[in-house]
């Protein structure tokens, strides 16, 4: 056991030495936070509407005011023809277009319908949707308190609620990403470079020469990253209340101990990376190749899986940060309990066999 | 010469990786206390040979004791009473030199007091006290070289394995370094070395040379250019190598 503490000690020492290893570790992880919370924002915020009103009626004009005292929009001006909504495009003027068809108030009295034109900027397509969503909001919004004054035969009342994220808050969505990417960086990506390293400097055979035993060499180069993956996982949490107040409405304890779950699963893949390399250079590689673009195209972290072709949702199955990033969800947003995610855990688990299974036969071949 | 106690034994080592045959059929012994060159042209099979003599990987077929032990069998015995120096210049460059050495002193279960007097001792014959603190990284190589040597006998073991260990070495650390194998055998520790330079072969007490996988010459330096009609091993060497 001293021998193992004597070891832990010196990986302790590689890591608070090296000023890299140190940014790495702690700096990232704010940084990536500060990033993708205040500047990658999926809200929408003060975007620019042109409005084309052929109709110019108290209705349209009403529809008009709400739109921009709705806190979303920002006018971009009027326009009267329609060659004028590709310069605005184009210009960059407005992201969105509002056509109110002639005679709107009038089709609306006696006809009972009347016709709006949205026309969306979509060389942003994420963006356009959103906004869309948002106008058709506050349209609805308004028609439906018009209907309130008339006395019509029947009524629909269609109220929508973005539940789990009322304000369609995007940092909700990138905290629980954004830790399954740093833990996955922090523990594959760390973990399989410091094991390449003893290989590439030859320190390795050495060890593996030594009464060490090959489990106590690969936990000793793990365990540091244990604590240090945690931390991290804290830090973002933490970050997560107190700038973004991101909620938690589940049980912190049943959510740390799936951080630790999914650490583990990703140390382990650390590791499994380190027995196929043989330098820190191709351990680096593989593991943004194999771990960091998947984390961040596949796993739902950006883009919804459900939107995704099916060949590439079965790819997304077998991206760990997928089921991490759902069970981390559930508990923060939904406050669900060990009942609601115990098959994205199982899941896990299993990864995590598979991986460490793994990573001891490949270590065996190496010795024989 | 008395017949010494073996602290090696190897009978028909075979070790084959798919169809490719690395060590055929080695067969020798290392007496205790002895410097045992083990000579070979790169690829001849010596570092695949010294694996398996330290446990690092097993041998297709045959028999193999080191310090009385069995190499399939009591692996992690041996590995307590093995030092081993690699190629590779293998001390950790981030840490001091005081820290390399409580490091692998740990490692080899030594106590916190017995590693304290030893490294005082061990600096103080190497002249190294004054930069023990240094880190690794910023000392010459010459006494990188000779502190990795004296970091691998540091817990006394039975058998100290040397991988080429002068390679990249000036002559005179190369000369320097022969004196602290030398000094090692007078503690009783036996030294096998590989090496390719053949004026080193010279200081073995005897030398086996391979060639193909095979050990093709056994003895001691003075019987091989006798037995080969050479001034110098490296006129054995070749004379081997050609036939």
């Amino acid at each position: 056991m001293k021998r193992f503490f004597g070891f832990v000690k010196k990986e302790f020492q590689h890591i608070f030495r090296d000023k890299r290893t140190l940014l790495i570790l702690f700096g990232l992880p704010v940084v990536m936070i500060i990033l993708f919370g205040f500047v990658v924002t999926t809200e929408i915020r003060d975007v620019e509407v042109g409005i084309w009103d052929r109709s110019m009626d108290q209705t349209s004009i009403r529809a008009t005011q709400k739109i921009f005292s709705s806190g979303y929009f920002i006018p971009a001006g009027y326009i009267d023809h329609e060659a004028e909504i590709g310069e605005l495009f184009r210009s960059g003027k407005a992201k969105v277009v509002v056509v109110f068809e002639e005679g709107f108030e009038r089709n609306l009295l006696r006809e009972n319908q009347a016709a709006i034109k949205i026309i969306t900027d979509a060389s942003d397509a994420n963006a356009a949707q959103l906004t869309l969503t948002y106008l058709q909001g506050v349209l609805m919004n308004y028609f439906q308190s018009l209907n309130r004054d008339v006395e019509l035969p029947w009524s629909i009342d269609i109220k929508s609620r973005m539940f789990y994220n009322e304000e369609m808050k995007g940092v909700y969505m990138f905290i629980p990403g954004l830790m399954a990417m740093i833990l996955m960086l922090i523990s594959a990506l760390m973990t399989s470079v410091t094991i390449a390293r003893e290989k590439e400097f030859g320190t390795m055979e050495l060890l593996l020469a030594s009464p060490l035993k090959p489990r106590e060499i690969i936990l000793g180069k793990v365990t540091p990253y244990v604590f240090l993956s945690f931390t991290n996982a804290l830090t973002i949490l933490l970050l997560g209340f107190l700038v973004f107040d991101v909620p938690m409405h589940g049980n912190i304890w049943l959510l740390m101990g799936e951080c630790m779950l999914f650490i583990t699963l990703a140390l382990s893949l650390g590791v499994l990376i380190s027995t196929i390399v043989k330098t820190q250079q191709m351990a680096m590689f593989m593991s943004l190749l194999a771990l960091m673009l998947p984390t961040i195209l596949l796993s739902g972290f950006i883009f919804p899986v459900d939107n995704m072709p099916k060949v590439l949702q079965w790819f997304s199955a077998i991206m760990p940060p997928r089921w991490f990033i759902v069970i981390v969800k559930n508990i923060m947003l939904k406050g669900s309990g060990f009942a609601f995610i115990w098959k994205e855990t199982l899941i896990l688990f299993g990864m995590t066999l598979f991986f460490i299974l793994a990573a001891v036969k490949r270590f065996q071949i190496r010795l024989n | 010469m008395a017949e010494r106690e073996h602290i090696i034994e190897v009978k028909d080592l075979v070790k084959k990786f798919g169809s490719f045959t690395a060590n055929d059929r080695l067969t020798f012994h290392v007496e205790r206390g002895e410097i045992f060159g083990f000579l070979g042209a790169n690829g001849a099979g010596k570092t695949t040979a010294m694996r398996i003599l330290c446990g690092l990987s097993y041998p297709t077929s045959g028999e193999i004791r080191v310090a009385g032990h069995d190499v399939y069998r009591e692996r992690e015995k041996i590995k307590k009473k093995i030092g081993y120096m690699s190629q590779k210049f293998s001390l950790y460059e981030d840490l001091t030199v005081s820290e390399n050495i409580r490091l692998y002193a740990g490692i080899y279960g030594l106590g916190r007091k017995q590693i304290a007097s030893r490294e005082e001792q061990l600096l103080e014959r190497l002249g190294l006290i004054h930069i023990r603190s240094r880190l690794i990284g910023q000392i010459p190589l010459g006494w990188k070289q000779k502190l990795a040597f004296s970091v691998a006998i540091f817990h006394q073991p039975a058998v100290v394995f040397l991988d080429e260990p002068t390679g990249g070495v000036d002559p005179i650390t190369r000369r320097q370094f022969w004196e602290m194998i030398h000094d090692a055998t007078e503690e009783g520790i036996t030294v096998f070395v590989t090496t390719h330079y053949m004026d080193e072969a010279e200081y073995c007490d005897r030398v086996s040379i391979m060639v193909d996988g095979r050990i093709d010459a056994l003895d001691t330096p003075a019987a091989l250019k006798q037995q080969f009609d050479s001034k110098n091993m490296n006129e054995v060497f070749l004379k081997l190598a050609r036939s």
